[in-house]
């Protein structure tokens, strides 16, 4: 009996052993404590809905989908097949095919891998019918964004694909996936990409999929995504591109009872529809690395101009709402105005009337200088320093939405620059600096900084007589999901909306008597004010001075305003001769939605400045060359 | 009495057959798992695997009834019989078998085939039972000894020509019995002793483990020479063979290994001793249990929710792996339960046969359980990556159906000879 014992004390040891063994690998080894959704054997694939489409406020389609077909390989399953043929299908030669097909082959035997990319419509249609006779090979569907009106291409933005970098920051996305790179697809995502569906599926060790995972229980259902409608008006935003074909600058126009974008337009653009699919990355380098034109450079948001004299429109409100001038306060001009003792302290003015009172509505429709001058060095002064003289008037400017980022729902922006006693007081650092240090504040020049976006929103604050609605460029959304209250909540400058009317009726002589009555419209009460800023460029050392920036701020109708604009060109020239017209096309454009100024609208139309840019290109590489 | 007879269910042990339930019911369930997929999940499709393997386990239970209706004397009485057929069968592959997997195992039988080797088990079982059972034997002499070897090892060398080592491999659980019948010690100490000399060689080099034993020896003869005070003077020449023969095994091992050892033999062992870390080759089986096991963690993913087991991540899932299956979806307490239900199994085996009254049940009874618990122990052993590779089944889970007969004949056989032991003699 004894005997017996070896066996039974050797099996029980054993047991012993094993559970032990047991224990180590499940309980205190075994890694796999999540879900088995992660488990390596599953594998989620994603059903995509298809992406929102934009429209423009009038309901014109601008961005939709379109199918891209691929021709995809499965190197397994591929039965001889006639070459020759399939070939002629494809319209590719026997060598490319074995490349193609060895190259599939290299990757996986067992997965799906692109034979052929971007197949068209009418190859899918026709291959379709085909495809049977060819095991091992099938068409996958891709949608793409399509733009079919050729507009506003920096304002939509274009899609792009997932890159590691994002994936890793955001789980909802997958390398490979797309995401809306820039412009509303960038600003919209969420709203337009919608809801990815999930698929789990069992794989074998071949990684080949044998399944969906537990009958698919896990899985999820796509949900498309939202139609954007957006506050463009795409009849006026073409209308715009094609009166700034040659010439380089933005147009923004913004409805005042809103804050609506109707058209926000930058030139050079591209075309959208070069930067999808199988063109984008081509495409992509070229525009990108285009450092001339940068097509890609949205300046009617992101290029910091001085105002120039449309900057005494609020130079003269902030005068009034400080109660140093009233609206027959007269200052004299003597063809500028001298702020200092030494002759060199003088700013020249143009308007043209000589030691003559001057009040405030002549001195906006003749753009006086040496008014606003007056005007600024006055308000600095009626405060005990300069420094709170100038935090005051910085308060009054930043209440117009410039100096700072306006909050328009694009992913894009600059903040300007509106000058503070902060920045003079780093300036000089012994504080002793006086409001005629900065008199070029005066008229828009100096220091400060704006970009055509918070022009055009601050001229939608006048033609408000005091308010306005943030600037924005979503009107709905297809599930009608509210706008962001941001933009429906009314905002108010500093200035009391009774100092608007002379404000005004300045701004309305300029197209009555002033620099735009030669685009005056016959029904239409237009009231804007010319600016022309002087731009220099450090070349070489020396200080070069190039033909000025043209620009143009205005509203209409005068009263119960309908839209303001801003019209801004690069080395334009005097503000008259192309952003008044253009302003004056764009307003009838977007009122009458015709045009009667034939004249005007040719010559607008055929306008190039490309030879004024030549010639800062020109100067700028042999400055690259000497260095 | 009589009327006890008549019932060919009276006497027979119930804690046995529950168990035997528990585990052909529990492992069909896992070849279940393993093999089902979402085409196919009609349990009676005899097209798939766990379709057919029940149909083997009804007519496993028909194999039952009819022997438990043979009288228990006649297994006995033609022990010798069974023996002869089976190696006849055995000898007999070399000319009508059919090759599967590289070895010559199977008879084709049409619509399934026939693993003779599963029946060699219960035969040789039977043969070893009623050789010891003669009243003149005795295990102390040497020619009896001899008897006893050539019974068990005639049927391991043909089924190690098929070639299956593996299979041949069980029949060294023999000596258990042979020990429990009167072996001396020394078979199974030299046994124990030369496994271990030999795992250690091949992980620690041939060099350090034949100074170190000589070591070892050098020191104990000392220990008995100085401490004892006992004269080794007429010993010298055994002392001088046992050196002798030690370094000679040592030395053989390395050259059986390097020089008689297949590659894959090697691989075998170079995985198992961490020496090869090749997950995707040779490795792979292994490894790919071994994270299946893991991955079901303490409580498992749930009956058919192995996602390895269903994505057929461990090769021949359902037949000789089918424990990682039972890993993955139950969990450690799962195995755990099953390694303690196996141990519990064996055990009764062992403790019925010590209340034998014959020898013949007595050495039938140990017999078997020395063989159901070779084949738990190298299979689980082999799957959690604690042996080396080799291909047996595992009692009652693994798929097929020779191996399930074999396995509810040797272990009815033994029911009904436990049932009537109240009336033999």
């Amino acid at each position: 009996m004894k005997r017996g014992y070896l066996l039974s004390f050797f099996i029980i040891s054993m047991a012993f052993v094993f559970i032990g063994k047991l224990f180590y690998l499940q309980v205190i080894s075994q890694s796999n404590t999540g879900t088995n959704l992660k488990s390596s054997t599953i594998k989620k694939v994603f059903d995509y809905p298809e992406r929102g489409y934009i429209y423009d406020r009038n309901g014109e389609l601008l961005v939709a989908n379109k199918q891209s077909y691929n021709l995809m390989i499965i190197p397994r399953e591929v039965k001889p097949l006639d070459t020759l043929e399939f070939c002629k299908l494809l319209d590719i030669d026997k060598a490319y095919f074995l490349k193609r097909f060895d190259r599939a082959k290299h990757w996986s035997r067992r997965l799906p891998s692109v034979f052929l990319a971007h197949l068209s419509k009418e190859d899918y249609a026709y291959l379709q019918e085909k495809m049977h006779k060819y095991k091992g090979f099938f068409i996958e569907r891709k949608l793409l964004r399509n733009y079919p009106q050729n507009s506003a291409a920096n304002v939509l933005g274009y899609v792009n694909e997932v890159n590691d970098e994002i994936a890793r920051r955001n789980p909802y996305y997958q390398a490979g996936e797309l995401i809306g790179t820039t412009g509303v697809e960038k600003q919209y995502e969420n709203f337009l990409r919608g809801k990815k569906g999930v698929k789990y599926l069992q794989r074998d060790h071949f990684n080949k999929i044998i399944g969906s995972y537990k009958g698919g229980v896990f899985d999820t259902i796509p949900v498309d995504g939202k139609d954007l409608t957006l506050t463009l008006d795409n009849e006026l935003q073409l209308y715009g591109e094609a009166l700034m074909a040659g010439k380089r600058g933005g147009i923004v126009a913004i409805e005042p009872g809103s804050g609506e974008i109707l058209s926000l337009i930058t030139m050079p653009s591209y075309n959208p529809n070069l930067m999808v699919g199988r063109e984008r990355s081509k495409n992509s380098v070229i525009f990108f690395s285009d450092s001339i034109n940068k097509p890609m450079y949205d300046r009617s948001l992101l290029a910091q101009y001085a105002p120039g004299s449309p900057f005494k429109i609020v130079q003269g409100l902030v005068g009034l709402q400080e109660e140093i001038i009233t609206p027959t306060t007269s200052f004299r001009c003597f063809h500028g105005y001298k702020y200092g003792a030494r002759n060199s302290e003088f700013m020249g003015c143009h308007c043209g009337i000589y030691n003559k009172p001057i009040q405030l509505r002549q001195g906006l429709a003749k753009s006086c200088n040496s008014y606003f001058s007056n005007v600024y060095r006055k308000i600095i002064e009626k405060y005990p320093t300069a420094s709170e003289g100038m935090n005051a008037w910085s308060k009054h400017m930043r209440s117009f939405g410039l100096g700072q980022y306006l909050g328009y729902d694009l992913p894009q922006g600059q903040k300007g620059l509106i000058p503070d006693a902060a920045l003079y007081n780093r300036w000089y650092p012994d504080g002793r600096w006086r409001a005629t240090y900065t008199i070029s504040n005066a008229i828009g020049q100096g220091q400060i900084l704006t970009t055509p976006i918070q022009l055009a929103n601050m001229t939608a604050a006048i033609a408000n007589r005091g308010s306005f609605y943030t600037p924005h460029i979503l009107k709905e959304t297809s599930d009608a999901t509210p706008i962001d209250s941001m933009y429906t909540s009314l905002k108010h400058t500093s200035i009391n909306p009774k100092y608007f009317p002379p404000i005004i009726e300045g701004m309305h002589d300029v197209f009555k008597t002033g620099t735009a009555k030669h685009v005056r419209l016959k029904d239409i009460e237009i009231c804007g004010k010319t600016g022309t800023a002087e731009n220099f460029r450090r070349i070489n050392g020396e200080k070069i001075q190039f033909e000025d920036h043209s620009i143009f701020v205005a509203f209409a109708p005068k009263h119960d305003p309908k839209i303001a604009i801003v019209v801004y060109i690069e080395n334009g020239g005097f503000g008259s001769m192309i952003a008044a017209p253009i302003t004056s096309l764009m307003i009838e454009k977007y009122l009458t939605r015709k045009t009667t100024n034939k004249y005007w609208e040719q010559r607008m139309l055929h306008t190039n400045l490309e030879e004024e840019y030549q010639k800062q290109l020109i100067l700028s590489n042999s400055e690259s060359t000497e260095e | 009495m009589r009327a006890q007879r008549n019932n060919i269910f009276s006497g027979i042990d119930l804690t046995l057959v529950l168990l035997y339930l528990f585990l052909i019911v529990f492992g069909w369930m896992n070849i279940y798992a393993a093999s089902y997929s979402d085409e196919h999940f009609e349990v009676f499709d005899f097209t798939t695997k766990y379709g057919k393997q029940m149909m083997w386990i009804g007519l496993s239970f028909v194999l039952i009834i009819l022997i438990l209706f043979i009288d228990a004397k006649l297994y006995e009485r033609f022990a010798s019989l069974v023996y002869i057929g089976s190696l006849i069968s055995l000898a007999g592959l070399f000319a009508f078998g059919k090759r599967i997997n590289g070895a010559t195992s199977w008879y084709d039988l049409g619509a399934t085939s026939l693993q003779p080797s599963e029946f060699a088990k219960f035969a040789t079982v039977l043969a070893l039972a009623k050789l010891l059972s003669d009243k003149q034997y005795d295990l102390k002499l040497v020619k009896n000894q001899i008897k006893a070897f050539i019974i068990i090892f005639l049927p391991a060398i043909l089924i190690t020509l098929q070639p299956d080592p593996g299979s041949a491999l069980v029949y060294t659980a023999f000596f258990f019995v042979l020990y429990r019948e009167g072996l001396p010690i020394y078979y199974i100490a030299i046994g124990a002793f030369a496994i271990a000399l030999f795992i250690l060689t091949l992980a620690f080099g041939f060099n350090l483990i034949l100074l170190s034993t000589y070591g070892m020896f050098t020191l104990f003869i000392l220990y008995i020479l100085f401490y004892r005070n006992i004269s080794l003077k007429f010993h010298w020449l055994k002392i001088s063979a046992v050196y002798a023969l030690c370094g000679l095994f040592i030395f053989s091992v390395d050259y059986v290994y390097n020089h008689i050892f297949e590659q894959r033999h090697r691989d075998r062992f170079n995985i198992l001793l961490g020496k090869n870390t090749d997950t995707r080759g040779v490795g792979y089986n292994t490894n790919q249990s071994v994270l299946t096991i893991k991955s079901g963690g303490f409580s498992g993913k749930g009956f058919l929710e192995g996602d390895r087991t269903q994505g057929n991540f461990v090769p021949e899932q359902q037949t000789d792996y089918i424990f990682s299956t039972i890993g993955e979806e139950w969990g450690f307490l799962g195995t755990s339960f099953l390694v303690i239900v196996f141990t519990l199994f064996v055990l009764r085996i062992i403790q019925l046969a010590e209340r034998q009254k014959t020898t013949f049940s007595r050495v039938y009874g140990y017999g078997i359980a020395a063989v159901f618990f070779f084949h738990y122990l190298i299979n689980i052993g082999m799957v959690i990556g604690l042996f080396p590779t080799i291909g047996i089944p595992l009692p009652f889970f693994s798929y097929g159906g020779s191996g399930l007969w074999g396995f509810t004949i040797l272990l009815f056989i033994f029911i009904k000879l436990d049932a009537s032991k109240s009336y033999e003699l």
